[in-house]
Parts: C-alpha cells; structure tokens; sequence
C-alpha cells in the first residue's frame, strides 16, 4: 500500500538521497476550505512536522524506532522509513488559518479559505 | 521515482482539462458500476509484520484511521485473521469535492503462524495506526533446557 517510495537529492553537491514513504491523502472541498487526510501509521505528534514556504505545504512524519528489536522476523511487508509529500496550495487558502492534528496513524489538517469579499453595491454619487 | 509537485486542490474553474479529468474520474467513482474502485485492487491489503520474540510471536498490520471496534481477529488451527472495514463515505457526502487516494472498504488478512500459541491469552492493542495481536507461544512450542540429572 505505501510502498511507493520518493527519492529526494538532499544535498546535490554530494549526491546524497533519502527515500521517504508517500502518504495517501484524501482531500475534501467544502465552501469553508479543504479537508486533508493523510495516512501515516505508526506517526505521533512528536514525529510530525509541517512546512509552510509561500504557497508550498510540506508534511513530513517521523516514525518512532520499535521499543524493542525483536528478535526473529519471520515476515515483513512494512516499509520503513518516513513520510513526506508536498502540496502547492491553493492561493484562495488562508495559510494563517491551517489547522493539524494527527490520530490513529491519520494526519488531518484544515485548511480555510479567505474570507471574501462581499458582493456589494456601489453608491453613485450626483 | 522523480520528484515532482503536485497541484492537487482544486481550481475554481472547471475549463482547465486537468480539473475536468478530475471532475469526471470522482464521478467514475461515485457510480457503483463503474468497476472502477478508491484503490486499485478491490481488496486493502494493509501491510503486515510478523516478529517473534523469546516469549510471544507478535503480529502489527499497518491499519491507520480505524476505529477499535471495526476489527475483527480471529484464530483457528493455528491461522490467526484479521479483518476490518473503513469507510468516508460521509465526509465524501459532506464535501463538494473529493480527491480519494487511501484505500476504502474492507480487508481480510490472514497468516498462519509458525508456532503453536496459548489462545486464549492472545491480546489486542490499536495505537497509532497500528494493530499489534501479541500471541504468547505455548508452552510446549517454547525451546526446552536439558537438566543433566544426577544419577
């Protein structure tokens, strides 16, 4: 399922790479803004960071290493490793105004529109 | 894989063929007979682990956003099922648009385990999107100590 994995150069000079898990996302439009979803089990609030750079939204969630190293695998089908994805925001969006919280392995933010500006008449003047 | 940004929310005009191919995929998916699905295969496979350590064999199925009371688990000779449902369907009737990547429905995933264990002290724990089914190892499946007796 979030095998899909995403190569980002960290430092081009010197040619490092990290690998991170590309979360899936479920995103809702409402009237009032958007609604994101994103899966990343095993991610709590201390993992998780967000970046806001203009219209750029990045979310990145750490996992925590296991308590314990067990001591067989017998069977493994989980990836490891991060997760990452980056979002160009809607310009419509009020970016003062976005909300985050993570539950369950889901990470939700709200994102609200701008306020707009009301349709209104014109005085004319004599 | 090449890194790349999506623009995923969507545009306020529907003229732009991307918003509209949008538009028409989340009807294709709001139609029941569309044989198309939110995932690519009909089934959620959520990706499972199976560890052991000196005392418990211990499965953990990456299963985020459930609730506690959506998973069934099961064990009969000696195959341990795990079983669930997720589902958006009202967040997807709440919203005036909708973009679904995480896998909705059902799942059904079953292992049979490579030990005997003590079933009725198998125990459940659901955090942080992940199950953990933690089975103590019986008694007679555990490595034995040889006490060299005196004769």
């Amino acid at each position: 399922m979030n095998n899909t994995t995403l190569c980002e150069t960290k430092n081009p000079t010197r040619g490092e790479q990290v690998s991170y898990l590309l979360p899936a996302v479920n995103i809702y439009q409402t009237p009032e803004g958007y609604t994101l979803e994103a899966d990343m089990p095993g991610v709590t609030r201390d993992g998780l960071e967000i970046y806001l750079d203009q219209n750029e939204l990045t979310l990145l969630g750490r996992r925590q290493p296991g308590p314990s190293k067990p001591e067989t695998t017998h069977y493994r089908e989980s990836a490891s490793g991060d997760f990452r994805r980056v979002f160009e925001l809607d310009p419509e969006i009020d970016t003062d105004k976005i909300t985050a919280r993570v539950e369950n392995g889901v990470l939700t933010l709200h994102l609200a529109r701008r306020e707009q500006v009301k349709p209104r008449q014109i005085a004319i003047t004599d | 894989m090449k890194f790349t940004r999506p623009h995923l929310f969507w545009q306020r005009s529907s003229l732009d063929p991307v918003n509209r191919l949008q538009e028409e995929m989340a009807k294709l998916l709001e139609s029941p007979f569309s044989g198309f699905g939110t995932q690519f295969f009909n089934e959620w496979a959520p990706s499972l682990d199976l560890f052991e350590d000196k005392e418990n064999l211990v499965v953990q199925l990456e299963v985020p956003g459930m609730k506690r009371e959506a998973f069934e688990i099961g064990l009969h000779d000696g195959v341990l099922s795990i079983s669930g449902e997720r589902k958006f369907e009202e967040k997807r009737q709440k919203a005036t648009g909708y973009r679904t990547e995480r896998f909705e429905g059902r799942f059904q995933r079953s292992i049979a385990l490579p030990k005997a264990v003590e079933a009725d002290k198998v125990r459940a724990a659901y955090k942080d999107g992940i199950l953990t089914v933690t089975l103590p190892i019986a008694a007679q499946a555990r490595p034995k100590q040889i006490v060299v007796g005196t004769e």
